[in-house]
């Protein structure tokens, strides 16, 4: 089966100052039909980055994706003009901005904003777009939606703006939807029903999903398959069973380690140590050994990544060797 | 929204109060002896003594200032020294030159203004904004008056395509001849302002998450501005336009001095060269007045465009 998104190498850059840093370098991601993604690393890792970049979203200067192909419906996005690329967005490829609170037009319903895609793809008259727009919203659960199209988004509290961003998102029915932390604002039963919701979605439409979260409770819920993010770079991609079950990246192993469960106390939590370097300061070689229990002298060289059994990869030479050895 | 209007409406009460209490101080604020100023110091103490109690100036200061506030809300602004005529008729003739004058400059401000400072922030840092820029730095950096006599100068006296005086005319086509060169030179200034503000209103509207959503959905460039950033962009323009309108009345009574043009700014510098005390007074009030009411009339159609104004309890 050919993956929905297959991005290849994708390195995008901004300018700092005066020189080009890359936020995200070299990402290999795929996603199938009826499947979800989940992306997943610290804040400042490069998931909005990748996100956007797949959607020629970035910033119009200061920009640019430098390399790679983002491969979508056989072809590569990243050669599309603005007109091509604008007849994917909202379309064939939606997303969910992190950002419920200023990701909506204040001056504008709720209910329009939901229209707009409809009548832009769908030729849909005035009419049946606003009756389209009413079961977008009572089918993310806005309560009365019936009234609640005619608001303007300061009436809409945080959650609700949410669930209105992935109304907008999903009226043209995309066959690939970016979720950027689609869940933050909600909460927890809210936040339960909106998964089961995508979930249904990726089931009967075969949408594919690709997730992007800080949350490891959400990710055990929802995804199929995980990729884990560190400074720009997939550091570890896995099943999510085998993620959680058989962590390889030493990154990976402290973000479980530092995420909170049921069945373990707060005190036995690992924060880790340190933060994400900035794009204007990543080391050399491997991009996580300032923060490394396990670093090696070889970790001054810059490691790829590289299968450790399965569809499991990881970008750690010193750890996979391990792993193989065991 | 009604309630809006009705809150919006009660606290210009207090505003227009100030306004009155200020006036009413600066007038007895000028030096010397307002009788003496305007009969000379000839004047026979007798004479003298008339016109104080005429002018109500024998009075203690507390009876003068509610006497002054009464007439003020009653809308009488007392009789012109000069010329014997009610203050109120003497405005209510000119004024509609004035207003035509102000209200055309608008227009081509409007006009020119909106499209050129969203084209210069579709091409920000590249050379129609800079072109744009500049032009408007050039327009808002030349007074009034000196862009207007360099305007009679080239269309009047050089091209001869304009009258150099632009008098009262009850034939339509001659009205709107001796309109244009005011109305342009004042225009212009206008444009200038408008596209600046309307620049950095645009770019910080095209920056917003909001435009993003937009473009994520499919909309096209066109429609990004029209439906989306346009609207939003006129909020803080609207403010800053209905602040400036103060100014374009003070430019308006330049230009019109300029011109020779009939209109409030000849019967300032007619009350001024007579010390015409109730002229000026009146004319004080009525200018500070309008200026209350463009305010107003600016935060109502503030609020007609931002929904999260008229909203707010
Ligand atoms: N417009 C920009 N200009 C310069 N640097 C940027 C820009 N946008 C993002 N970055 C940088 O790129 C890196 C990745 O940012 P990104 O927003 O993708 O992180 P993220 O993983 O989505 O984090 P979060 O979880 O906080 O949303 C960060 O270091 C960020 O500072
Ligand atoms: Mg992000």
């Amino acid at each position: 089966m050919t993956p929905v998104l297959d991005i290849k190498g994708l390195t995008t850059e901004f300018r700092v100052k005066n020189g080009w840093h890359a936020a995200v370098r070299g990402i290999d991601l795929s996603v199938n039909a009826n499947e979800t993604l989940a992306v997943v690393g610290e804040s400042g890792s490069g998931k909005s980055v990748t996100a956007l970049s797949t959607l020629r979203l970035l910033p119009q200067t200061g920009a640019r994706i430098s390399r790679g192909e983002v491969g979508f419906g056989g072809r590569d996005l990243t050669k599309l003009s603005e007109r091509e690329m604008s007849r994917i967005r909202g379309n064939d490829i939606a997303m969910i901005f992190q950002e419920p609170m200023t990701s909506l037009n204040p001056t504008m319903t709720v209910g329009d904003q939901i229209a707009e895609g409809l009548l832009i793809h769908r030729g849909m008259s005035r009419t049946e777009a606003a009756k389209e727009a009413r079961r977008l919203l009572d089918e993310v659960r806005v309560p009365d939606p019936a009234r609640r199209v005619n608001d303007y988004p300061h009436q809409f509290s945080g959650g609700m703006r949410q669930r209105a961003m992935i109304a907008i998102a999903l009226a043209c029915r995309p066959k690939l939807l970016l979720a950027d932390e689609p869940t933050t604002a909600l909460d927890v039963t809210v936040q339960a029903q909106v998964l089961s919701l995508l979930d249904d979605l990726k089931r009967d439409r075969g949408m594919a999903i690709v997730f992007i979260t800080h949350n490891l409770g959400v990710v055990a819920q929802i995804a199929d398959r995980v990729a884990v993010m560190y400074a720009g770079e997939i550091v570890e991609t896995a099943t999510c069973d085998t993620l959680f079950a058989d962590p390889v990246h030493p990154y990976t192993e402290a973000l479980l380690k530092a995420m909170p469960r049921v069945d373990r106390k707060a005190e036995s939590l690992e924060p880790i140590p340190g933060s994400v370097p900035s794009i204007s300061a990543r080391p050399a070689g491997c991009v996580y050994a300032p923060r490394c229990n396990y670093v090696q002298p070889s970790c001054a060289a810059h490691p790829s990544l590289v299968p450790v059994g399965g569809n499991h990869e990881a970008r750690c030479p010193v750890r996979a060797d391990k792993g193989e050895a065991a | 929204m009604i309630r809006y209007v009705i809150r919006r409406l009660l606290l210009a009460i207090p505003t227009l109060l100030a306004m009155l209490t200020m006036v009413f101080v600066l007038v007895r604020l000028v030096p010397g002896d307002a009788a003496v100023s305007m009969l000379g110091d000839q004047a026979s103490e007798q004479a003298l003594d008339a016109l104080r109690a005429r002018l109500g100036l024998d009075q203690p200061i507390h009876v003068q200032y509610l006497t002054f506030l009464g007439d003020m809300l009653r809308g009488d602004f007392g009789t012109s020294m000069s010329s014997g005529r009610s203050v109120l008729s003497e405005v209510w003739q000119v004024l509609p030159y004035t207003l035509e004058l102000t209200a055309a400059a608008m227009v081509i401000g409007v006009l020119f203004g909106l499209p050129l400072g969203t084209f210069a922030a579709l091409y920000r840092n590249r050379w129609p904004d800079y072109t744009t820029r500049l032009l408007s730095l050039t327009g808002l950096s030349f007074p009034g008056f000196v862009s207007g006599i360099l305007m009679l100068l080239a269309f009047a006296v050089w091209l001869r395509w304009l009258p150099v005086m632009s008098s009262a005319s009850s034939d339509p086509l001659t009205h709107m001849r001796n309109l244009a060169l005011p109305a342009l030179n004042l225009g212009l200034i206008m444009t200038a302002y408008i596209t600046r503000v309307t620049r950095s209103s645009m770019l910080n509207v095209l920056g917003e998450d909001f435009i993003r959503t937009a473009r994520a959905k499919g909309v096209r460039p066109g429609p990004l501005v029209m439906r989306h950033a346009l609207r939003n962009a006129l909020i803080p323009i609207v403010t800053v336009v209905g602040l400036y309108f103060g100014t374009l009345i003070g430019n308006s009574v330049l230009t019109e001095i300029v011109f020779t043009r009939p209109g409030l700014g000849k019967l300032i510098l007619g009350a001024l060269q007579s010390r015409d005390y109730t002229l000026l007074q009146g004319l004080m009030v009525i200018f500070a007045a309008f200026v209350i009411l463009v305010n107003l009339l600016t935060d109502l159609i503030y609020a007609a465009v931002d929904p999260r104004v008229s909203y707010a309890k």
